[in-house]
Order: C-alpha cells, then structure tokens, then sequence
C-alpha cells in the first residue's frame, strides 16, 4: 500500500489532493492519534509546568513558550485515561486554538503522515464515549488504526459534567 | 482615503470637541472675549479647510455659524441660551456630516437650508436693530485665509472694539488652510490686509516652532513600542534574576546599566501614551449643558484636575464608565431645582469630577451634592431582583445596601429620561472599570449627595505586584490592593487566633479576617508546623481583610497578560505573568477571594472608618458586642462600647476591702464585681476582667473568660425579668445574654446612678422614634439599649449640630431627649433652635442632668423641654418618655 506518504515528499499541503489531509500523529497508551497537521505550532519535550489551582482537573498548568504563555492539557485525563507514570517523560504538541496556546500533553509525538479520505471512517458505535466525544472519526492504516481528535473538542470545557 | 482628507478629519474632530465645551464656557460667560475669539478661530477653521477640500455643504453650514459668531464677538448679539443651542445645533450637524464623510470620503445627500436660514435670520434678525455692518461686508472677510481670528468686522464698523482678542494657544495643524485660503478672498479691504500683516508675522514664527515640537504618531505604532519594551523588561528582569547571587560577576555593571536604561525607556514610551485625563471629559460640560435644559435643572459641572494624565488605554476605557457616572449624578442624583429650593438647598446643582494621582494611581471622584441614594428603592428592587431577600437586606448597612446598584440589571431611575435608566447600568461601569485593574467605591448620604471613587491604574501593561509562595506555589499579588505585610512567628505578640475555623489576626484594636490562600485555592496542606507565615492586608472596596500565604518575595514589575479562556471562570485569578527567571506564575485577584470567602467585594463597608457614623444615626445598624462567659457556661454580651479596656490582673494582686474585692489599678482603687454576685475569684494566674469606666469611675467586671468580639445587629429578643439582664438576643447566631452594665455599676459606687431598681417601661406597639442627644458615649451607649428594650427606636447622636443636621434631613422624632451639659451648642439652646423652627417645634423634649435643681427645671421648661428628668433616674426617664409621647399624641 502506497496511499500513505509522509507529508515531507508532497509539494505542500495546499497543492495536496483534496481528499488527503496531513496529520501529526501522537501516542498515547500505545493507540495512534492525529491532528490536523495545520494546527499545530510546535513539538515540546518535557517543561516546567506551572500548576493552576481550581482549573479542570486535565489543565495540567501553565508553561512558557517563548514569552508567550501556553496552558497545557493533559489529553490522558481528558480521554479518561490514568495519569502517566511521574518517572516517564511526555511529549507536548502546541495548537493554536483561537489566538490562544494550548499544549497538549501526550506520551510520545510520532511523524506526520498524508492520509487518504478513503480511508477515513466514522466512529463505530461502539467507541467508549468519553472517545467518541473527542474523536472526529477513524483512519484504516495499514497496521493500526488512527483516531483523529477533535481539538475544538478537546479544549471546550464549557461542556465539561 | 486621501490623505489630506483624512487629516482634515482627525484636525477637524479635535477642533469640534474643543468647540463643545468653548461653547458651553461662553453660555456661562457670554462677555469673554477671549473665549468668543477662541469659538470664532475654530469655526473659521474648519469653514476655511472645507473650503479649500471641496466640501460646500459643511463650507455653508461652517459659514452661517461663524456669521452668528461674529455678531457675537462684536457685540451686536446677545449671547443666550437659545443662540447658543443653535450655534451647537450647527456643530451636530457639522459633525453628522463628518461621520459621512469619513465613511464615504463624500458628503451626503441633504441641505441644510433649514439650519442655514435659522442661523441666518437669528444673525439678521436681531442685527436689524444695530445698522451699521450689513450681512455683505463681514462675509467676504471671513471668507479670508487665516485661522487667526479677525479683526477685520471691527476694522469694518466705525467704533473698534478695543485689541483683537489675544491669539488663542497656537495649534499645530493650522498652516493649510491658512496657505491654501490665499487665493480665495475677493474683496481686499485695505484695513483687513493691514491687520492681517501686523498679526500674522510674530503668529506664524510661533505656530512653526511648535510645529518643529510635535509630530503626529501612529497610535499602533506607540502600541508596538509599548509591546516590546514589555518585552525588555521582562527579559531584563529574567537577567537580573541570573546575576542575582553573583556579587562577582563581570555582567553586574553592564547588567545594572542596561536596567537603567530599560527603566527610563519603559517611563519614556509610557509617557508617550499619556493623556490628560481632560480628553475624556472634554464631552462632558456639553452632556450636562443639555442634560440641564432638557431636566430644566440647574447644574455646575466642576472639573478638577482635567490635565492629569494616565495611559491612552485606560483614558478610553474609561471615558464611557465616566460619562455614565457624570450623567447619572447629574440626572438621579440632583434634585430638580424646585425641590433643592424647597429643602434648603442651593438652587444650582452641583456635579464635581476631580482627578489626581495617588502612589502609582489615578483617583477619579465623582460627586454630586443631590439627594444620595434612595436605599428604599435599592432595597426594593433588590429583592424584587432576586438579587437578595428582605431578610438579607435587614441584615446589612445602607453602605452596604448602595452596593447593590453595582449588581447587573439595576436602575432606579423610576422613568427612563432619555438620559439614563436605559438599561446600561452601574454593573457595565463596575465591569469596565475592574477589566483595567481598577475599583470603584461608592458612598452615599441621604440628602447629602452621593460620590463615587474610581481607582485605576496608571498603566495597564505593566504593574507593580507581590510575588508569595504558598505550598510551594508562587503567586503575584497585584500591588494595588496591598496594605501592609504582617508577619506572623511562633512567638510574636499575636498570632492567627481562629473562631469556629475561621482565622483572624488581631491587628491595631481590629479583628482583621483572614482568607488562607492554602485553603482557598485547594492546595495540600503541607505537613510541617510553619515557624512564620505572613499575612498580606488586602483591601477591596471598603473591605479589607488578610490573606495567609507562606513566603513573601519581592515586588516584580510584572506584564499581565489574560489567561486562557478555559481558565475564565476561575474567579481567583485576574491573568497571568512571566516572571524574571521564565516561569509561568499566576495573578491572584484580591476581588475574587474576597467573593469565595462569602464576603462579596462589593458588600464591603463592614469596617470602613464611616461606618461609626452609620451606626450612630441608625438603629438598625450593627454593634460591636463584646461575648464572654462568667457565672455559668451561657454566653453573655455587652456592647463593646461601653467596655473602657480588657484586662487581665493578677489574682494576687487582689485587695479586700470592707469585704469587697479590687485591685490598685492605674493609680485608683478599682472595685471589681461578679456578675453572679459570687465573688468567686480563679484559684490562680490571671483573672479576666471588663473595666467599665466613665470620667471618674472605674469598675471591673469578673468574667470567667472573654469569648469573641462581634459586630451584629442589637435586637433584644426576649426581655428579662431578673434585674442587671437586659434580655436576650442572637448574637453571630447564638443565643446571647444582654448584661445591663448599668445595673453593676452602682454596685461598686453608690453615687453613679441615682437608683438601681429597674423596671421597663411598656413596650409600645408603634416603636416610637426617640432622638438622644448627649456627648457622652457611655450614656449613648447605656440607654440605647435601654431604650430599645422598652420599645423604642433610638437614634442617638453625640453633638447638638448633628441632632439639627437630622433634621435639615427630614428626619422625624416621637420624642427628643437631651443632655444639657454638652461641649457646642448646650441642650438649652438646642431646645432653643428645635422649638425656634417648624419642622420639630411639636416634638416633645426630655432635658437630661445631672443637675436636677429646681432652678434648673424652671430654666429647662422656659426654654421648651416639656419635662426634666435627672440624668440617673432610669424608672422616670422611661415613664416621663412615654407619657410625654401620649400626652404629645392625644394633644394631636
């Protein structure tokens, strides 16, 4: 299968073929996830974080990226997962979200790859809920599956409870 | 757009706000030249530029004003009310064409004949009396170029008014049109070129040289430059924090230079931004000019301090909350003019703005000397809003009450005049005013006026703030709202005392409430007894209180920047900041712990300074009550007022004396009593003891333990048979013991009261209102309750001046009773004034002495008291009061 090519050999994302769209993937508890590739400002190791009393118990803190203050979510929590272990270190992906910065906390950050619409499937229904709130829909790779996240989702916290 | 255009605007814009408040200047002073002379300039200006730039609507419009206004200068007009609002019709409709213009870089569709034939029969109408210049000759010559005001009509007509008004203040952006103008007159009048090169050469070496002085700048690029000097500081700060600790480090002389540099850098580009705060009110006189014809009130805007400046930002973010204020002062606040004159009042209203600066602040005050606040209405619509209950209400203090017109959908305006009451309430203004940082306080007087305090900072991108630590988190503390620092150790004087789990810090004779930001803000609990916390006084409105934290740094000059959306809700923090050494710390909004503590920011006033005054001249309002134990495990109270001093003595040192215990105390025999008469003294140690004190008697009243001091309504509930109890009443919630301190206190001398039996008088259903006047605190403070318990309600006040100024507030009474002996005005000659005047001459008066000679009694009846009592005569005190009352009541 040759449908998926890593974005770097695609002339750039706006000559693209419209039914691909490229993606950052991440890992979290071993499954794959995406983002638009779009989205996203920048790849972080670990940071100091500044803890946030009284904030949702996902926003993890606050950080510094650049002069430019960036409050960090950890996507572990907020897809119902246990917290990473404190002795392994994670990975961040900064989104843009409305003018504003976010980090999202993930386990590792893998490459970026070009997907095909072909591939793109909806949810199946019966993908846990607390997923099936953040996931757009899911990508057939060739060995695993990719669950693309609704950042919009993700950072909307107003329909939290 | 072009660009000539576009500067003609921005020119154009400026002149006509100037214009706006030349024009009510002159309506107030119609005879000054130089102020008509400034008025003429202007208009001329702009009726040159448009001129020149192809506009003849506004030309014609500009040009029929300025005919108006040159009669006025030369005197062939009377300046009144009504010529005034047409020449400020015409500068409406000037700018109403501007509006167009600069959306539409064209003038609009319309005439303007109206307005042109009413301004120009207004200018021939009234000049048919005066022949000499007929409409023809001045027009040409205003039609000339310069922007100076002209002497040209005056060299036309015969007799001169005396020297051309002085050139006004120069203004940078007048050369055009005086250039361009040349071509344009036709008609050379000899005289006028003269005058015109007489003036003009010293004018125009002036005008030039401060055109050398100033440049117009981009306001985004002042923006930008504020931005990054922001950003230096910060950077500089995260420097200083890396040599911090290194005495030896080579970047220490560099390092402190570039800090200074970046300081006067910062204060450069920040005063780049300043404004005089006049900016923002030059709409004002304008707004309360209409507001004054349209109310038909009288009214006199003062504005003080109009050159003060603070940054461009907060000048317009704070214009509108501004411009609400002066309305509303001008509109509710005033009373018309017919009732100011039926209360006494000076007919014309008046509205005062001042603003200065105070440590790294800007207060603004807005005041007016109307009829206060309505606190009925509030209250009203308080509950009727939901906002609080009847019971609530009870509860607070009229200071407390005015709060409320701060909360969202609050208008008392009982009609919506097209000035107010529309809905855009005190909230928005309050919303405003804190987005910058800022506070608003209010107070209010019944008949007195009202007044507002705006406190806002003198710069929004950079404050000042204290950094502290709490479980190991650090936090910044905005300066602003910081009082004082307190330390707390182990083995200082006082510690944090709790009651109930409420902490607080007895700090200069004020139980100071204390917030712990541990607790607040969810942190762990760190499991090591501290050996010193600190406690930052932190001031809300009126309400200050502590906030425990664990260290305290520094002061940083910190950037706020928002915080994230999803972290809004979070009442607690007002932004967030980047501190020197790079990490991310947030800013805790003293506001927003005050709210989650329960004591609203906005219900603050429980311990501003005022309200002593409050209480005094309300019945309903709170008392400071002391709560002990003694005699029992029930809690007893006395008003803390009546309580001379706390203190503990040695039990040793106690004396006996004819079998009556006391102690050597500040030089004098101090007798001490039991409140159960047991005489039953601590084995050991140190006896808790309340010294009662009036001029020359002291007292000590045992106690087994000094419980709390609270601050609560004294409503006695229940009143008691058994004598030295006045009765119970809830106190914080408990049942409480009212001790009549009275009833101990002849105890330990004969003398200090005349009898001691006593016996109250029937309550009465209608709770009489009972005015006491006496400047001795101590009896204030004894017989108000005394008074209450047997039904009445007591207004009690310490001067004969401020019983009268109840009165001017049309306060009325069932009865007054008064001391005679008082500092001022004696009870005599109060007696003299109450009966001397209307409004109270039917109240019946009590006279209080301690002098009950018959002479004295004869003396007091000539003057109008309708019975005499001896100052200690409880008993007949109570009975005289309600027989008067009735004998007052049946006689009317």
């Amino acid at each position: 299968m040759n449908q998926i090519v890593p974005a770097g050999k695609r002339p750039s994302t706006e000559l693209a073929a419209p039914e691909t769209q490229d993606f950052v993937t991440m890992f979290i508890e071993g499954q794959l996830f995406g983002i638009p590739v779009l989205t996203v400002q920048d790849v972080l190791g670990p940071q100091k974080i500044t803890r946030i009393p009284l904030a949702p118990r996902e926003v993890a803190g606050s950080l510094n990226l650049r002069g430019r203050i960036v409050t960090a979510i950890d996507v572990r929590l907020r897809l119902g997962l246990p917290k990473r272990a404190e002795e392994k270190k994670g990975m961040s992906v900064v989104v843009d979200m409305g003018g504003e910065l976010y980090s999202l906390m993930v386990d590792s950050v893998g490459e970026v790859l070009s997907l095909p619409a072909a591939k793109f499937e909806r949810n199946p229904p019966t993908l846990d809920l607390h997923w099936r709130e953040f996931s757009i829909g899911i990508y057939r790779l060739e060995d695993k599956l990719l669950v693309v996240l609704d950042v919009g989702k993700l950072l909307d916290f107003t329909r939290n409870e | 757009m072009d660009d000539l255009l576009s500067e003609f605007l921005t020119e154009t814009s400026e002149s006509l706000s100037t214009l706006d408040v030349a024009l009510v200047n002159l309506e107030q002073n119609p005879n000054d030249p130089q102020i008509l002379g400034n008025i003429f300039r202007l208009v001329h200006t702009i009726k040159g530029t448009c001129g020149f730039l192809g506009l003849p609507r506004l030309e014609h419009v500009a040009h029929a004003g300025e005919n108006v206004l040159g009669k006025f200068r030369d005197g062939e007009l009377e300046v009144t009310p009504t010529a005034v609002t047409l020449i400020l019709q015409s500068i409406d409709r000037i700018k109403l064409i501007l509006g167009h213009l600069e959306q539409n870089e064209c003038e609009p569709e319309g005439s303007d004949e109206d307005l042109i034939a009413e301004l120009n029969a207004m200018a021939d109408g009234r000049a048919a009396g005066s022949p000499p210049p007929p409409p023809p000759p001045p027009m040409p010559t205003f039609e000339s170029l310069s922007s100076i005001p002209e002497p040209a009509p005056a060299a036309a007509a015969p007799p001169p008014p005396p020297p051309p008004p002085p050139p006004p203040a120069p203004v940078a952006h007048d050369p055009e049109p005086e250039v361009e103008d040349e071509p344009a007159p036709k008609a050379g009048v000899p005289a006028h070129v003269a005058a015109q090169v007489v003036t003009g050469a010293p004018l125009e070496a002036k005008e030039s040289a401060v055109a050398a002085q100033t440049i117009r700048v981009n306001v985004e690029l002042l923006e930008n430059l504020m931005t990054l000097v922001s950003e230096l500081v910060l950077t500089r700060n995260q420097l200083l924090q890396m040599v911090r600790g290194k005495d030896d480090s080579e970047f220490a002389t560099p390092l402190q230079r570039l800090s200074h540099i970046t300081t006067d850098l910062q204060e450069g580009v920040m005063k780049t931004r300043m404004q005089p705060i006049g900016n923002a009110w030059a709409k004002l006189p304008r707004i309360v000019r209409d507001l004054s014809v349209e109310m038909n009130k009288k009214i006199d805007l003062q504005m003080l301090g109009a050159e003060t400046e603070l940054d461009r930002q907060v000048l317009e973010l704070i214009k509108d909350p501004l411009t609400h204020m002066v309305r509303n002062s001008a509109d509710h606040g005033l009373e018309p003019t017919e009732e100011r004159k039926r209360i006494g009042k000076p007919e014309v209203g008046k509205v005062v703005l001042n603003a200065f600066h105070e440590g790294g602040h800007i207060i603004i005050e807005i005041s007016d000397d109307g009829r206060g606040l309505n606190l009925d209405r509030i209250k009203q619509k308080a509950v009727q809003n939901g906002i609080a209950t009847e019971s609530e209400l009870e509860t607070l203090t009229p200071q407390q009450i005015y709060q409320f017109i701060f909360k969202a959908g609050f208008s008392t305006a009982e009609k919506v005049t097209s000035v107010s009451g529309r809905g855009v309430g005190m909230d928005v203004v309050r919303t405003n005013i804190e987005k910058i940082g800022g506070t608003v306080e209010l107070k209010s007087f019944p008949g007195k006026g009202s007044s507002f305090v705006i406190k806002i900072p003198l710069t929004l991108a950079i404050v000042s703030a204290l950094i502290v630590e709490c479980a190991n988190e650090r936090f910044a503390i905005p300066q602003i709202s910081v009082l004082e620092l307190v330390r707390v150790t182990a083995n200082s004087e006082h510690g944090i005392e709790m009651i109930n789990n409420a902490p607080v810090l007895r700090l200069r004779d004020r139980l100071l409430p204390l917030v712990s930001l541990k607790r607040q803000l969810l942190l762990s609990e760190d499991t090591e007894e501290r050996q010193e916390t600190f406690i930052v006084v932190t001031q809300v409105g009126t309400y200050t209180f502590g906030i425990i934290v664990d260290r305290v740094f520094d002061t940083e000059e910190i950037v706020v920047k928002p915080v994230a959306p999803i972290l809004r809700h979070i009442a607690m923090f007002s932004g967030n900041t980047i501190l020197g050494d790079g990490s991310v710390i947030m800013i805790l909004d003293p506001n927003g712990i005050a709210g989650a503590t329960g004591e609203s920011g906005l219900l603050g006033g429980a311990q501003a300074a005022d309200t002593q005054t409050v209480r005094e001249s309300h019945a309903d309002a709170k008392t400071s009550l002391l709560v002990f134990r003694a005699g029992g495990e029930d809690l007893k109270a006395v008003p803390l007022a009546l309580v001379a001093r706390l203190e503990e003595i040695e039990v040793t040192d106690i004396e006996h004396s004819h079998g009556k215990p006391m102690v050597q105390y500040r030089g004098h025999l101090m007798p001490l009593i039991a409140i159960d008469g047991s005489m039953s003294f601590r084995e050991e140690g140190r006896q808790p003891v309340l010294v009662f004190s009036d001029q020359e008697h002291t007292m000590g009243l045992v106690v087994d333990e000094i419980v709390d001091i609270v601050e609560d309504r004294l409503r006695v509930e229940l009143s008691a048979g058994n004598p030295g109890i006045i009765g119970t009443a809830v106190i914080a919630g408990k049942a409480t013991t009212i001790i009549d301190a009275g009833y101990y206190l002849p105890q330990a001398f004969g003398d200090w009261f005349g009898r001691n039996d006593k016996e109250f008088g029937n309550a009465d259903f209608h709770a009489p209102r009972v005015l006491l006047v006496d400047d001795s605190p101590f009896f204030r403070n004894l017989l108000t309750p005394l008074l209450s318990v047997a039904g009445y309600e007591v207004i009690s006040v310490e001067s004969v001046d401020k019983a009268l100024a109840l009165r001017e507030q049309g306060n009325e009474f069932d009865a007054i009773i008064s001391d005679i002996e008082m500092p001022g005005m004696s009870g005599f000659e109060f007696a003299v004034a109450v009966r001397g005047d209307a409004r109270w001459a039917q109240i019946p008066m009590v006279a209080l002495s301690s002098h009950a000679t018959e002479k004295d009694f004869e003396r007091g009846r000539q003057v109008g008291f309708n019975d005499y009592i001896a100052k200690f005569d409880r008993d007949a005190l109570l009975q005289t009061l309600a027989s008067t009352i009735a004998a007052s009541k049946g006689a009317a």
